[in-house]
């Protein structure tokens, strides 16, 4: 196989360090006394000490997002076994850097323990902490809303752990509440946007009016002030923004007085449930039958995901929005995005079915953390940290990509999807309309919708 | 006006699914003085009939398609529906087409069942316990029927369409005079308002004018006596139990098109019945029933643009609101009845 | 002792007991052993049990003394909890001064509400209660967001100013919450053997205000004011033709309640300082409800129990997943261990809720005074048996006079 090869040449270098890094912190546990170790015994929060380390998966495993949830864990416990030398290495194979061999994380066997956020940030925050304080996590991934991921990642930076986050898509992760010891895989709303407009542009034309519904919460004005800022750019006008609350089930209200307002675009800034819903009582009004200002009108959704069409069902037929990846990517746009596919084979035949990118994105998330380590040679967050900031690395599906210092945030491809109008099975409800390149989704860290945060310094705790 | 208008019929339509939920809570919270927390699982429940009777109507074996290619790169296997196959193409998607309505018929039944079920082997030795015990109860139960369903069906919601003839929507505003598209309103849910108009009206009948009825609400002025009378009320109450769990389960199939139903859609408007009832007034049907449509205009009224921009929030709030100045001015809600769960 | 009656004060010695010892009580297992999972003693858990303790012997207060169910109950919780991490925020990172105002705010929101609902009773007064908090919960995640930070929660970021205390620490980082220096996440390890014992700063000053708060109670429980809350819940009616009016008394133990609350928010943000929107959800209110039932409503330890016993379920078996599973049953023969793995999945991991519900339902039907008779019976059992076997040996229990 594959693997095999690099193998053999990889641990000769990095496996002896790791092995002569664990001789030494076993040496300074004989050196201490055995009662009353106090937590200043080692150099960083959960310094691993045996022959395994341990990871946190904290996902929601219950609530609206129980599914995402469970797609991430599936993900990370395959990316667990991936690290472990086990099935078929994933895309370990296509991952440019090769610092790891399949031998675990610095010749520590990968042990992960999980929890659930129950998507609430106190609920979030509460499973992590366990799995820091109780298990000895060295690093936590996963989550499914930016909330959640903003409160964990506080947590870990105050704790003294990396933060890996998963499904986050609000500016403020890498922005107003960025922290050294947080990363963010995932893109965010600004990119959402920045991809979107060229398209939009050349579907609608520049001459639209738009109405916004919004959650009213931080990720939903972060997706707003992005999509309209980028959409005024292009020369529509913003006709209304409606605010709707975050527990509304039923949004026809909200949804009857788009078509008398002289929009002839309806942009739901909507996540789950709330997505699903809203779209599902549009398109019960009928609105994408009607002509408004002599042109058709259309529905805009900024963020998709997999889930979510499904929950959706026949109502994204022809629905514009953003993705982060989607599993037919290399398939249909070349070897640019080379990894997907061994990623797709891999867990299409472990799980049966093809991965969302939630999974992707905590897979290549827990990926790149143990790459970061073995590049170190060290668990220390500081150190991870520093062999993550301005990593170029590829192959872990979505083409080249960089984790930028100055934000912790990846920059890379975002992919325009649009609802499939005959989907052959219910994996290819999506289909992928334009690929934007990196360059046109990329800002600087100081721009107006990102400003205002401090990564501080990283925290390697104690 | 148009947007008055609009506002109304939005009203309406809420109001008639919150009616709906808060009669069936009446029937056993109001009534039977049961505080029941698995009202809204039962609603969730008559949601998933809907969505059960559309996966048994397409049913399907898979057939090999060696031109296609799954994601994989196997040949795709493609589901041929067995109902397809019995009656033909076009009969056979019709039938799956028509699986919403075909599922009021599946789940009345379904409903009592699960119903009389829950009073006789639970609710029934709790009628005599403190609310509190109810409420650990029934909020327990509430919990474990929603992870059955959750284990099943999983936590994603299920899309579950109208029939084909009742999507789109109809336009009010061409008959009333205003410019087309000004006050259109979807057919289904029209549908959702009437259908809740005629199980209202329905239930009201049925109390008003059978003499099981009349049992029914002489054991709801005065259970004692009428047991004293020699009548067997325990039984009737069971059958209303019965009834109360098939008007939430109506209520739950009729909504599935409204919104793809999730696991957890129950406790989503468990507590908003809550208030509707105790708005309402306990024990009174009639102020259950104007209870909901009252919030549900009111709702719809606040989240109005105009409004909105005068109170920003005001329709994050509007229902509580209400209930506390309804509440501070009705000692008894809107038409309740004197010592029914006041201490 | 302590103003205590002899039961009231063995009662009393034993939460002090458990409290002091709980690092080593809810560690039973060793740390490498494969129940090391059922292990509760880590800060974070031990600091959610008291905390949720004293939320819950608050709540007790008011709805086991007088039986008035609020179910807005979390909205003062939440309260305090902002007030904290506000105190945090602008004036020092020491948790007195936050756990003070946390008290102090939820008791203010508590006479307002507490006045406006108390007009009604019974179910009325539910759900004026339960209207508040979800008035709260709602604007908190959206309109009052300035205020709250939303969806994300409040927590102190490095720009905070701080007037008598640091914006950032020396190399750059958050500064933590303190007790006068003692940093709340300190905590020293204890290991012997194969086992592990967590002592932390933080957990000890929230059991220390939980025995105070419990200690509280007792005094309350037995004390001429908490006889008339029980003359309220008996029968209120009878009260007022006697001349007396029942509103101030139960407002007065509505406000204590409350600021109980208030005093478990300021603890949460001492321990975390982040107060999130969702602490004051319906669901978070009907948390506390439930646990006092689940413990035993109108009993003294029964809210301290059922507290402790939802937190486990939350915290402990939404852990145990698959692959822990496997390593427990991997002595046995593939098949069986694949059967049984199968068997209960569903109860743990993602299915935690299940087991809850199942236990809440468990609870109350076989034990109607919730955990706390569960005691009782055993201890009932323990003493028939024991009788019959002292008693040869032992004539008689009362020596001659």
């Amino acid at each position: 196989m594959q693997i095999t090869k690099w193998e053999d040449s990889m641990s000769n270098t990095l496996t002896r360090r790791g092995v002569l890094r664990s001789g030494a912190v076993a040496g300074a546990g004989v050196a201490l006394p055995t009662i009353f170790t106090g937590s200043s015994a080692s150099a960083f929060t959960n310094e691993p000490t045996g022959d395994t380390v341990t990871l946190g998966f904290n996902v929601p495993q219950t609530g609206p997002y129980a599914d995402e949830g469970a797609d991430e864990l599936r993900a990370l416990e395959l990316a667990v076994e991936h690290l472990n030398g086990g099935g078929d290495g994933g895309m370990l194979q296509t991952f440019s850097s090769k610092a790891l061999d399949g031998t675990g994380i610095l010749g520590k066997k990968v042990a992960y323990v999980s929890g659930d956020t129950q998507t609430k940030s106190d609920a979030a925050r509460a499973s992590a902490k366990s799995m820091i304080e109780k298990d000895g996590a060295v690093m936590i991934t996963g989550g499914s809303s930016s909330g959640v991921a903003v409160a964990v990642q506080g947590l870990c930076q105050e704790a003294g752990v990396i933060f890996m986050a998963g499904l986050t898509h609000s500016n403020d992760t890498t922005g107003k509440d960025k922290k050294a010891n947080g990363f963010r895989h995932f893109f965010n709303a600004y990119m959402s946007a920045a991809a979107l407009a060229p398209v939009l542009s050349q579907l609608y034309g520049d001459e639209r009016r738009a109405y916004h519904l919004t959650a009213d919460y931080t990720w939903g004005w972060t997706q707003q002030e992005s999509i309209a800022a980028a959409t005024e750019a292009l020369g529509w006008e913003t006709v209304e923004n409606v605010l709707t609350p975050l527990a509304q089930t039923d949004f026809s209200s909200y949804i009857a007085p788009v078509l008398n307002s002289g929009a002839d675009v309806l942009v739901l800034n909507h996540y789950g449930g709330n997505m699903v819903n809203s779209l599902t009582n549009a398109v019960q009004f009928g609105l994408r039958e009607k002509q408004v200002n002599g042109k058709n009108f259309e529905i805009v959704v900024p963020l998709y995901s997999e889930l979510m069409a499904k929950g959706a069902g026949a109502n994204i037929k022809g629905i514009v929005g953003s993705q982060n990846w989607d599993w037919k990517l290399e398939n249909e746009r070349g070897a640019k995005y080379t990894g997907s596919n061994a990623f797709v084979k891999s867990f299409g035949e472990k799980y049966g079915f093809p991965p969302s990118q939630a999974a992707q994105t905590c897979y290549a998330q827990a990926l790149l953390y143990a790459d970061a380590v073995a590049r170190a040679g060290s668990f220390n967050p500081c150190a991870v940290g520093e062999a993550l900031e301005d990593f170029a690395f590829d192959g872990l599906g979505n083409g080249p990509t960089t984790y930028r210092k100055g934000d912790h945030q990846c920059f890379k491809d975002v992919l325009v999807v649009r609802g499939a109008e005959n989907p052959s099975d219910e994996y290819n409800l999506v289909e992928i309309v334009e690929v934007t390149p990196v360059e046109q989704v990329t800002y600087d860290p100081e721009h107006p919708m990102f400003a205002g945060g401090n990564l501080g310094s990283c925290n390697a705790g104690v | 006006m148009d947007a008055i208008i609009l506002q109304i019929l939005n009203g309406l339509d809420k109001g008639s699914a919150y009616a709906l939920i808060a009669l069936g809570l009446t029937l056993i919270f109001g009534t039977l003085g049961v505080v029941n927390f698995a009202h809204g699982a039962l609603f969730m429940i008559g949601a998933f009939c809907a969505v059960t009777l559309s996966r048994l109507l397409t049913l399907s074996h898979q057939v090999l398609d060696e031109s296609r290619k799954d994601f994989l790169g196997n040949p795709l296997k493609v589901d041929v529906p067995y109902v397809t196959e019995w009656f033909g193409e076009t009969t056979g998607a019709a039938i799956i087409d028509w699986a919403v309505p075909l599922a009021i018929l599946f789940s009345i039944p379904v409903m009592i069942l699960i119903g009389v079920i829950m009073e006789r082997g639970l609710i029934k030795h709790f009628y005599k316990r403190p609310h509190a015990d109810q409420i650990l109860v029934t909020f327990g139960l509430a919990i474990v029927l929603q992870e059955i369903i959750k284990y099943f069906y999983g936590a994603n919601p299920i899309p579950t369409p109208a029939p084909e003839v009742f999507r789109g929507s109809f336009d009010f505003g061409v008959l009333l005079g205003f410019d087309p598209n000004a006050v259109i309103y979807p057919y289904w849910r029209l549908v959702y308002f009437g259908f809740a108009a005629l199980i209202i009206g329905g239930v009201f009948a049925f109390l008003q004018f059978t003499t099981f009825g009349m049992v029914v609400r002489a054991g709801m002025a005065d259970r004692e006596t009428v047991g004293l009378l020699g009548i067997n009320i325990d039984k009737r109450f069971t059958i209303m139990f019965g009834l109360a769990a098939a008007v939430a389960g109506l209520a739950g199939v009729m909504y599935a098109p409204i919104n793809s139903p999730n696991y957890h859609m129950g406790m989503d408007f468990l507590v908003l019945s809550f208030v509707v009832v105790v708005v309402g007034g306990m024990g009174s049907l009639p102020g259950a029933v104007l209870a909901g449509f009252l919030l549900g205009i009111l709702e719809s009224f606040a989240s109005m643009n105009q409004i909105k921009a005068i109170l920003p929030g005001i329709d994050q709030i509007i229902i509580y609101l209400v209930a506390i100045i309804i509440l501070l001015t009705r000692p008894r809600g809107l038409m309740g009845r004197k010592g029914v769960m006041e201490d | 002792m302590f103003g205590l009656g002899k039961k009231d004060l063995s009662l009393f010695l034993i939460v002090v007991g458990l409290a002091l010892f709980a690092p080593f009580l809810l560690n039973p297992f060793p740390t490498g052993s494969s129940l090391a999972q059922f292990n509760a003693g880590y800060p974070d858990l031990m600091q959610r049990f008291v905390i949720f303790g004293i939320f819950a012997i608050g709540f007790n207060l008011l709805f086991g003394l007088t039986g008035y169910l609020s179910f807005g109950h979390a909205a003062f919780l939440g309260m305090g909890s902002y007030a904290a991490v506000w105190m945090f925020k602008l004036l020092s990172m020491n948790v007195i001064p936050a756990i003070l105002l946390s008290m102090v705010v939820a008791g203010l929101f508590a006479v307002v509400i507490g006045y406006v609902s108390l007009r009604r009773s019974g179910i009325y007064f539910s759900i004026l209660t339960l209207a508040f908090a979800q008035m709260s919960y709602n604007l908190a995640y959206s309109v009052l967001t300035p205020i709250t930070n939303g969806e994300t929660g409040l927590q102190i970021t490095l720009n905070d100013p701080r007037i008598f205390g640091v914006s950032a620490t020396a190399d750059g980082g958050i500064p933590v919450t303190n007790l006068f220096g003692l940093e709340m996440r300190s905590a020293t390890t204890l290991d012997i053997a194969g086992w592990s014992f967590s002592f932390s700063a933080g957990y000890y000053l929230c059991a220390i205000m939980m025995i105070l708060a419990f200690y509280l109670a007792i005094r309350i429980f037995r004390s001429p004011f908490g006889l008339m809350l029980r003359a309220i819940k008996s029968n209120q009616h009878r009260l007022n033709y006697t001349g007396l009016n029942a509103r101030p008394y139960t407002l007065a133990v509505f406000v204590i309640s409350g600021m109980y609350a208030g005093l478990a928010g300021g603890l949460l943000a001492s321990m975390d300082p982040l107060a999130g929107p969702e602490r004051m959800q319906w669901t978070a209110s009907g948390e506390v409800v439930l646990m006092t039932i689940l413990g035993g409503a109108g009993t003294l330890i029964g809210p301290v129990l059922g507290a402790g016993f939802i937190k486990y379920f939350e915290n402990i078996f939404s852990k145990i997943n698959d692959g822990v599973l496997h390593s427990w049953f991997a002595f046995l023969p593939d098949g069986i261990e694949n059967l049984v793995v199968g068997l209960i999945h569903p109860f743990v991991g993602k299915g935690w809720h299940l087991t809850l519900g199942l236990m809440f339902m468990l609870v109350v039907i076989f034990l109607p005074g919730g955990l706390v008779e569960g005691g009782q019976r055993i201890g009932r059992l323990m003493r028939r048996r024991k009788k019959p076997a002292q008693d040869p040996r032992k004539p008689s229990p009362n020596p001659a006079e």
